[in-house]
Formats: C-alpha cells, structure tokens, sequence
C-alpha cells in the first residue's frame, strides 16, 4: 500500500515534468515542447561549458543550436542537460533528451548494441597524452613506469591498457570521475602524465595553473571520431541531425558564413549555394524543415569553420588546428555528401 | 576570638582560591599533568590560530572583481564575491532571484511563527508549512501559473538547490516514514514484514548508490517513453532513502509514548485509525521534533553527494567556480567558504534541536 | 438496529465483515496483491525497456576480460583478469578503508570524547570546538579538501621527504620498507600463536586464583614479556627469516615497498576524523550516563581510581557506548563509497563505476553493490541484536 502510494505521488509529481516520447515521433514531440532537449558534457572547455549565467557554448553545443535553428529558426531554443559519462546513454535511450552531443565516440558497440544511431563526427579526435615539461619526456614511449590520470568509465581508459600491453610496458591508473578532477589531480602532481583525446587535452592544459608547463605529446594512440548520437528507429529525426551537421560543413565548403549568407541568399548565382540556402532544388520539404533551414543555421551558428575557430581553434583559448578537421580539399578529412 | 555574638563571620576565603586566579587554578592547574596539558592546547591554539588569522583577515583581499586584485598571499575572497550569485542561486535567471528570496523569506516566517508560543493555532501553521507551502514554492520555483516564466530545473543551483533537496527530502519522507513506523509496529504479519524489508533495504545501503541508481537504473523501471527529470530521479532516490531514517526516528516516538494512552484510546472505542490520528501520532511526533531536525542535518549533509551524479548544487557550483579558467587555484577558499555556509546551518539546527529535547523533556517529566 | 432488535434477543456479534480479522486480511491480501503488481510492472516494464535497448542481460559479464587497470589492489590482478574479479578487488579495497577508518576513529573518538570531559577546562573546550566543527561540515567537502591539501602541500617524487633513507613521503603516497618473509617464519607465528594461548590461560589462572585466595597477581608486564618475548626467540631460532624491501626512486616513481597513495590517505583522514566526532560523543554520553553515585559507592567499597573506573563505570558506559558505536561503525562503512570523489579504488568506484560503464549492465552491477553493503550492514544488526540480549541479561 505504502509503495503504491509512494509510487502514485511520485508519478503525480512526475507529470509536471515528464516528457512522454513514441518512437519515430522524436521531431513531433520537439515541435510540441518548442526546444530541443540536448546532453553534453558537465564542463569540457570548446566542446561545452557554462557561463557564469549559465549559457552553454561550445563546439558540441552548436551542433543543438544548429539543429534548433533548422527547427525553429532560432538557435537560441535549446535546453541543455549536462550529463556524466555513466548518465550518457541513458539518458538518451530514456526519451529525456533528444540528442547526445556530447564528445562521445563512435565505436561498433556503442553504434549497434545500444539502441542509438551515430547521426555524423563533428570532430575526429585521437587519444594522446600531456605532461608537464620538466619531466623531460619527448614521446609516449617513453612513459614506461609513469604514473597517468584518467577519466574513468570511457575508452581512453581500454586503450591506454591495450597500448601499454602492447608495447610491453608498465603504468599506475589513477581514474577520476569527471575531467576536471583528473586535470586538478594531474595539475597537483599526483601523475607523471595526462591520458584522454587530444582536444581535450588542449582543453584541460588551459585548465592548468602554468599552461606553458605542461605538453602534448605527438603520439596519438587511437582514433576517436566523435559526432552526436540520436535513438534508433526515428529516421526523420536523425536525418535532421545529421543534415544539419553536414549543412554547415557544405556551408564552409561554399563559402557561405554567418556574415555574407544574407547577400548570398540575394544574389549568388552559384547552384550549390541556392540549393543550399533554399532557393532551389529540394529545399527543406523532405526533412520535414522550411526552406530557409539551412539559412538559418549558418545565420546563427556559423559555418563549420566558424564553429571550430570560435570554439576550439584560434578565436578561443584553446588554439587547436583544423588538423584532421580541415576539409577533404584543404588536407583533412572533414567530407559532407552535398545538397541536391 | 570569640565574642559575645557567638563565632565571628566567616573568613573570605584566600584569594587564591576565588575570582580569576582561584578559577585558573582549578580549571588549568590543578596538577603537574593538568598544567603541562594546559600549555599543550595553549601551543596547539597558537600553532592553529595564527596562520589562520593571518591567512583569512591578514593577507587577504577582499575587493576587486577579477583574480588580479588577489596578490597579498593570503585568502582571495574577491572570487567568493565575484561568484556569490552563482553560489546562492545557481543559473537561476537574475530578474527571478526575488522569487527564491520570497520563498525562503515564507518559509523563515512561518518557522519563526511556529516557534512562537503565544501564536495561536500553531498546528494549523504546522499543517501549513507540511503542505501548503511546498505548492506555493513549487510554483515560485518553477513558475508555470500566476503569471510566472517557467525556470526549468536544469537552472536551478547552488545553496537553493541544497535546501530543496533536502526540504522536499524531509517533507515528503515524512508521511511515508510515518506509514511505515506504523505498519512495522503493526500487528498484521505481512505489512509489518513488508514494512521491515522497505526500511532495513534502504537503511543498509549507502546513499551513493541509491542516487546511482536513480539515475542510471530509474529510466529502465519505468514504462518506455515515460522520463523523469534528473532532479526529479534525484529527489525520489532521497525521498526513498530517508522514509526508511524518518520511519525509524517515528517508530522511536511510538515507543516513548506510555501504554496508557494506547490502553486509554482503546477504552474509550476508538478504533485502530482514530486512537493513531487523534491520540498517539499527535503526541509522537511532536516528542520526534529533535529527531527529525536531526535526520534533517543528516540530510542537509548528504545533499552534497548529488555532486557525483552531476547536479549542481552548493558544492558543485563552488568547485565549478574554482575549475573555471578564471579563477583556477583558489580552492582553499572555495571549500573554506562552502564549509563555513554547511557548519552555519547544521550548527544553529542542532542547536535548536538540543534546545527542542530540553524544553520537550521539562514538559514530559514526571 | 439497535432499536430494531426484541427485548430478550442477544446481542448480534459485529457482522463479519466488520470485524478486526477479516479486515486485517483483506488488507493484507490487498497490500500483497499490490505489491505483487507494482514488482510485476516494473519488471516487464525493465525486461520490455532491455531488451528494447538491446542492453545484455545476466551475470555472464563477470566472466568477461575488463582490460583496464586499477590503482591499488590487495590481491594480483592484472588487466587481463575479469570483471568479476574487479568486483573482489574493490571489495577489499572497501573493506581496507573500513577496517583502518573504524580503527583511526575509535582511537581519535575515545581521546577526544574523555578530553570533552576532561576537568582541564582549556582542553574539553578544545575538544568540543573540534567536535563541533568537523560534525557540521558535510564528510565529502572534507574528503575533497584533505585529499586537496594533501596533494598541494607534498612534494614531488624527486624531492621526496625521506626517514632514514626507508621512509619517503611525497604526492605519490607514503612509501614504507615491505616485510618480505622467508621460509622459516612460519616457526615465528606459530610462536606467536602460542604466545596468545599462554596469555589467556595466564589470564584466566590469574582470575580463578583470585577469586580463590584473594590474592592479585599483575599480568600485564608478564603478559606483555611472553607476547613480545616467544615470537622474538622463535624469529632469533629460526636464523631471522626476514628482510625488508626497502622503497627505491627508479625511473618516474618509487618502486618496491609498501605505499599508502593519497586517495587512501585523504579518504582515511575525513573518514575518521568525521566520524570520531560522533563516537566522541557516544564516549561522552556514556560516561555521564553512570550516575556519579556509582563512583562514589565504589571509593566507598575502598576501590581506588583505576579499578573504580575498569570494573565499574566503564562496563556500565559500554552499554550505552557500543550500540552508538556499531551505528557508526556502520556508517564509516558506507560512507566508504565516498571514495569515488577522489578516485580510491574501492567497491563503488571501482566495481559500480568503472565496470558498470564497460559493461553498461547498470542493474546487474547496482544490485551487487547493494547487495554487498546490505550483508555487512545486517550481519552488524544482527551482532548488535545478540549483545542488546546479553546484555540485557545481565541486567537485573
């Protein structure tokens, strides 16, 4: 009786903030509510973090501004929901939000196993490890015998096995639950060296008390893309992510940017550009969006390139280059299927 | 000498033995190994005090609105100040600050009130601030009607959402826990048996694992699609946990209340529902106030766990606070000015609570 | 109807739907009825919501290689072994940090629980600031500001602080010299054995004469000479069949030796600095609760200091004493979990941390945890519930 009664006032209770969610009906229920519900990370610099009035920014984040702005026209109607590594998937597989954006990487298991789709990469990330200069490490072969500092439950911590195993050396796991923990331990000098993907190792290195101490060794140990996960079964939805992922890399790729798209739209006579800002072609009728969807996003969050710089590379203080993040014609591997 | 009036008046006794010498005598030197223990705590005070002192008045800064005005080695408070909005009221929007500071501004009225003896009608207060009053902070809180923009959970944070946690926490585990005090002393074998599994299950496990499991495990319980919010799933985990505390602090009332009065209730025809309701609960749980101030101190501690699955409250927007490239590096006063806001509220409750017992026990004695 | 009823007639029983018994099983086959239901719907709702995730169900995980590493573990284990086995290192890593936390606050909660009460009015205030202050501050702000200072205040690997050049300090930990034992020192704890099994039979002869004859015999030099003395022959018989490993400075870190990391260290700390304060005053509350006429019956029987307070107040404060103890015993065991704040491998950060996020089998994993902490916690129920019979037994 009293576990009915606990459970009925729960539910009661509940339904003031319950979102009820049926498969393939993801795009519906959003249209409804009027935001996109997105997790990130509690905190990753560049990929997604709070202001001091709690406005979330990031590289991450602009993939749920973008897809926010295809919906609704503004980029500004998104809810985020910071979520541990443990939280991620379910919380995702639960209906509570609608996309993970949150560095989260696509392997085999995570894409087949658990019910979700990986909608694209927005950042091809490897792991690599940091350590403060005065150790006097040059390469990660090298490291036999340090001590490292990891996040715990994700696959930098199977992968820094599987590389020690291999090449036959040995090591101290020190795991933290959140990245900011494990910086603050390797920043005190718990560990003689810093695990985790290389973006977010730059991240953290501004998180440290002498940036200039510390470096970012050149090995790379493992290949992390990294891109936002949708449910599975709810093709219109994850078509919208994924093609508003690829709307601002076509973007960047023409040419287009939050500044010229405007005169663009007016009077570029480029096909590609009026397919993409939808005065040809397509347009948004098979995605369910309106025609100016693409339009919208490079408006408000920029073209890639204006994501990244913004975020991650020069314009912010993590200074990461476009690397493996180029474009395919400009030296990376940054490729979207076009628009037409 | 004696004199015609009998013995003379007494003699005052020596000054060694009254006022300030007399008492540092017999309460710093009354032997070799007290004297030696006296000038170990003297050195203990001194070794802690004045490193302290200088650290937090001192050296320290207290002006300025960026890490640079923090250069005199001691404590930085500037980032405490700078940050102070964030630490009260978490992402909270700032036009919505006086919606918090009204609901608490209730909630301390009414407490006063009911601590008021010449109040009349206190139980009706009691019965409000039980169940009037959450609705009204959830509506202040949340928003939704009167005209109030909803402020979703997401931006709830710091001290506030502390006291949430660990009001709702209480209030609600109240009714369940006083159920459940009741069927463990009931007479039918199963409910008493259920009863006893419910609160032995929660009771033995830490209270981390009950918050990892609302989080993680809650989403698979429930029928597909249904999601709760994440404060919501931590709520329930709290609420669950601590029925099994508050039945237990219940149960220890329904015990001290003498067999007369169940005897008494009996007698006069009462049945099962009235003799509890009118007679025994009334008198029950006014004898567990300390134990439920008690239980809420306990309460009010352990909301900083929700740390580990990521909400943020006081603790968490404290050392987000100090993560934040910023203000990197002042940890000290960070935890320093989240333990001096912790000891402030569970000392002056435990105070009163110990108040509470005396004035309860003069009341009660025989 | 009462009134409809004819003078002479008896009074009707209750009708029988009225009456206590059948309502009381009505209720209950109503309470089971509803339990029944809300298992089963959570249930299927969990088996429905699995197998819709595709999430793998069973305790087939355990069997599976984990391939990560693990900062302390008491047994061998290597990345290679399985998740099951992570389960047992971090249950003994819980158990370690419970056993050593309960052993640091019962000696820091006596001292200062007596010192609260100490006639010395410099050092029971001090005691009770301490006691005050460290209670009212939540135990994970101060696990995370002990294993902070701890951190920040040691030095690096290379500048260690050392004792004689077998004892080093520094962020890494405390090194100490490991004992290594040859094959002969089982001749030592033989030897140890019966040491014990001397002093109790010691003891024991010692009380039987005294209640004899009345007269006393001190045992506790004797007791401390044989439990000392026969181990330290038997090791000198047996050619010293001990050496130490001392700790040694090779590559980045210390090798060899014993180490006390800092997690441990941190987490030791708050533990039982926080929970001593509650067992201060279980101490306090159970000395004042033996009335002081006791104390002065006993100086009346002509007992002196020390046997008034081994054979009369402290036996009498124990009572009140050990169930608060027990409790918080319990508590120091699942505050053990906190762990996980500051990276201490221990049950909840390893197993329901880092497995649980391999696997993803959240349930499996939770419900053993649970299950771990609930068996500690009733069978120190039960302990408490057989002393709270004897004891009142000897109650009169």
């Amino acid at each position: 009786m009293k576990k009915i009664y606990a459970l009925t006032s729960a539910v009661a209770l509940a339904a003031t903030f319950s979102v009820t969610v049926h498969a393939g009906a993801t795009l519906d229920a959003v249209k409804s509510r009027g935001h996109v519900q997105c997790g990130t990370n509690t905190g990753v610099p560049g990929f997604a973090t709070p202001d001091d009035k709690g406005n979330w920014s990031g590289i991450d984040v602009d993939v749920c501004r973008a897809v926010a702005a295809a919906l609704f026209g503004d980029a500004g109607k998104i809810q985020i929901t910071p979520l541990t590594a443990k939280e991620r998937f379910t919380a995702l597989q639960s209906g509570e939000i609608d996309i993970l954006s949150r560095n989260t990487t696509w392997t085999l298991t995570r894409d087949t196993s658990l019910g979700l789709n990986f909608a694209g990469v927005n950042y091809y990330d490897g792991q690599g490890f940091m350590v403060k200069k005065s150790l006097g490490v040059a390469s990660a072969k090298e490291l036999d015998g340090a001590s490292f500092c990891i996040q715990a439950g994700t696959t930098t911590e199977l992968n820094l096995t599987d590389y020690f195993r291999s090449n036959n050396m040995a090591y101290t796991p020190i795991t933290f639950d959140t990245s900011a923990e494990t910086a603050a331990a390797f920043d005190a000098g718990r560990c003689d060296a810093l695990t985790s993907d290389q973006s977010q190792l730059y991240a953290l290195r501004i998180q440290l008390k002498n940036p200039e101490g510390a470096v970012v060794l050149p090995e790379i140990i493992s290949k992390e893309p990294l891109g936002p996960v949708v449910r599975q079964g709810d093709d219109e939805w994850f078509n919208i992510v994924r093609w508003s992922l690829y709307a601002m890399l076509n973007a960047e790729e023409l040419g287009v940017t939050s500044a010229n798209v405007d005169e663009m739209a007016a009077n570029s006579k480029d096909p590609n550009v009026l397919r993409l800002l939808g005065k040809e072609g397509i347009k948004g009728s098979g995605m369910g969006l309106n025609d100016n969807w693409a339009h919208n996003i490079i408006k408000q969050v920029g073209n890639y390139a204006e994501s990244f710089e913004r975020n991650v590379g020069q314009g912010s203080p993590l200074k990461i280059a476009r690397g493996l993040n180029a474009l395919w014609n400009k030296g990376g591997i940054q490729y979207a299927p076009p628009i037409r | 000498m004696i004199t015609k009036n009998g013995s003379l008046p007494d003699q005052p006794p020596p000054t060694n033995s009254i006022g300030v010498i007399g008492w540092l005598r017999r309460n710093l030197f009354a032997s070799v190994l007290n004297t030696l223990l006296t000038f170990l705590a003297l050195y203990i005070i001194y070794l802690g005090i004045v490193p302290a002192v200088n650290w937090v008045f001192v050296n320290s800064d207290w002006v300025g609105d960026s890490r640079d005005a923090c250069s005199s080695g001691g404590a930085c408070w500037v980032f405490i100040a700078a940050r102070i909005n964030l630490f009260m009221y978490g992402f909270y929007p700032e036009e919505g600050y006086w919606r918090i500071n009204l609901a608490f501004a209730i909630l301390v009225l009414l407490l006063v009130l009911l601590n008021i003896r010449q109040v009349p009608r206190r139980g009706w207060i009691a019965a409000f601030t039980l169940i009037g009053y959450p609705i009204i902070a959830f509506y202040l809180f949340y928003g939704g009607a009167f005209g109030l923009t909803v402020v979703d959970t997401h931006n709830w944070g710091g001290l506030s959402l502390t006291l949430i946690l660990s009001g709702v926490g209480i209030v609600a585990s109240l009714p369940i826990g006083v159920v459940l005090a009741l069927g463990r002393n009931s007479q039918m074998p199963i409910v008493k048996a259920a009863s006893i599994v419910f609160i032995e299950f929660w009771r033995g496990v830490p209270l981390i694992t009950v918050l990892f499991m609302s989080s993680v495990m809650l989403p698979l319980f429930l029928p597909e699609g249904t999601s709760f919010d994440k404060l919501l799933r931590a709520m329930i985990g709290i609420v669950l946990f601590e029925s099994a505390y508050m039945a237990e602090v219940v149960r220890g009332g329904l015990a001290a209340i003498p067999r007369g009065q169940y005897e008494a209730a009996k007698a006069l025809g009462l049945n099962y529902w009235k003799s509890m309701t009118l007679i025994i609960l009334p008198q029950a749980l006014k004898l567990v106030i300390p134990g439920i101030v008690n239980t809420f101190i306990a309460l009010f501690k352990d909301t900083t766990l929700v740390l580990i699955i990521g909400l943020f409250d006081l603790l968490t927007t404290i050392e987000a606070g100090f993560k934040h490239v910023s203000w990197l590096g002042f940890a000290v006063e960070g935890y320093v000015f989240a333990a001096l806001i912790y000891w402030i509220f569970c000392f002056s409750m435990s105070r009163y609570s110990q108040n509470l017992e005396r004035k309860l026990h003069t009341g009660h004695a025989r | 109807m009462a009134a409809e009823k004819q003078p002479g007639e008896l009074p009707t029983k209750a009708a029988w739907w009225r009456r206590p018994v059948f309502r009381s099983v009505v209720f209950q086959v109503l309470l089971v009825l509803g339990l029944v239901y809300v298992g089963n719907s959570l249930l299927n709702n969990t088996l429905y919501n699995l197998e819709q995730r595709g999430i793998s169900t069973g305790f087939g995980f355990l069997g599976v290689e984990a391939g990560f590493g693990i900062l302390q573990t008491l047994i061998d284990y290597q990345e290679t072994d399985t998740f099951g086995r992570t389960f047992l290192v971090g249950l003994l890593n819980t158990l370690l940090v419970s056993f050593l936390g309960i052993f640091f606050a019962t000696l820091i909660g006596f001292v200062m629980g007596v010192a609260r009460l100490s006639r010395n009015w410099l050092i029971a205030k001090l005691a009770m600031v301490y006691i005050e202050t460290f209670r009212n501050i939540p135990l994970l702000l101060q696990i995370l500001f002990w294993y902070f200072i701890v951190l920040n205040k040691l030095p690096h690997p290379r500048q260690s602080l050392e004792m004689a050049e077998t004892l080093f300090l520094n962020k890494r930990g405390l090194y100490l010299p490991a004992p290594l034992f040859e094959s002969g020192f089982w001749m030592v704890w033989a030897a140890l054995a019966l040491a014990v099994a001397a002093v109790v039979f010691l003891a024991r002869w010692t009380h039987a004469r005294q209640a004899r004859t009345g007269e006393q015999f001190h045992t506790f030099y004797v007791s401390l000479a044989i439990l000392f003395g026969i181990p330290l022959l038997a090791y000198f018989a047996a050619g010293s069949p001990l050496s130490w490993e001392i700790p040694e400075l090779k590559g980045f870190n210390f090798k060899g030796g014993l180490v006390v990391i800092p997690e441990l260290a941190a987490l030791l700390l708050a533990l039982s600095i926080y929970t001593a304060t509650f067992i201060a005053e279980a101490v306090r509350s159970g000395i004042l609760a033996v009335s002081h006429g006791q104390t002065e019956a006993a100086f009346a029987l002509g007992l002196r200091h020390g046997p008034t307070l081994r054979l009369i107040i402290i036996p009498q404060a124990l009572r009140v004493i050990i169930p608060q103890l027990t409790s918080q015993y319990l508590n120091l065991t699942k505050n053990s979990s906190l762990a996980t704040a500051v990276g201490y491998p221990d049950l909840v950060s390893v197993f329901a941390g880092t497995t649980l996020n391999q696997t993803g089998q959240a349930i499996e994993v939770i419900a053993m945890t649970m299950a771990v902490y609930l068996t500690i916690s009733l069978s120190i129920s039960l302990f408490m519930n057989w002393y709270n019979r004897k004891k009142q037994l000897v109650e009169r």
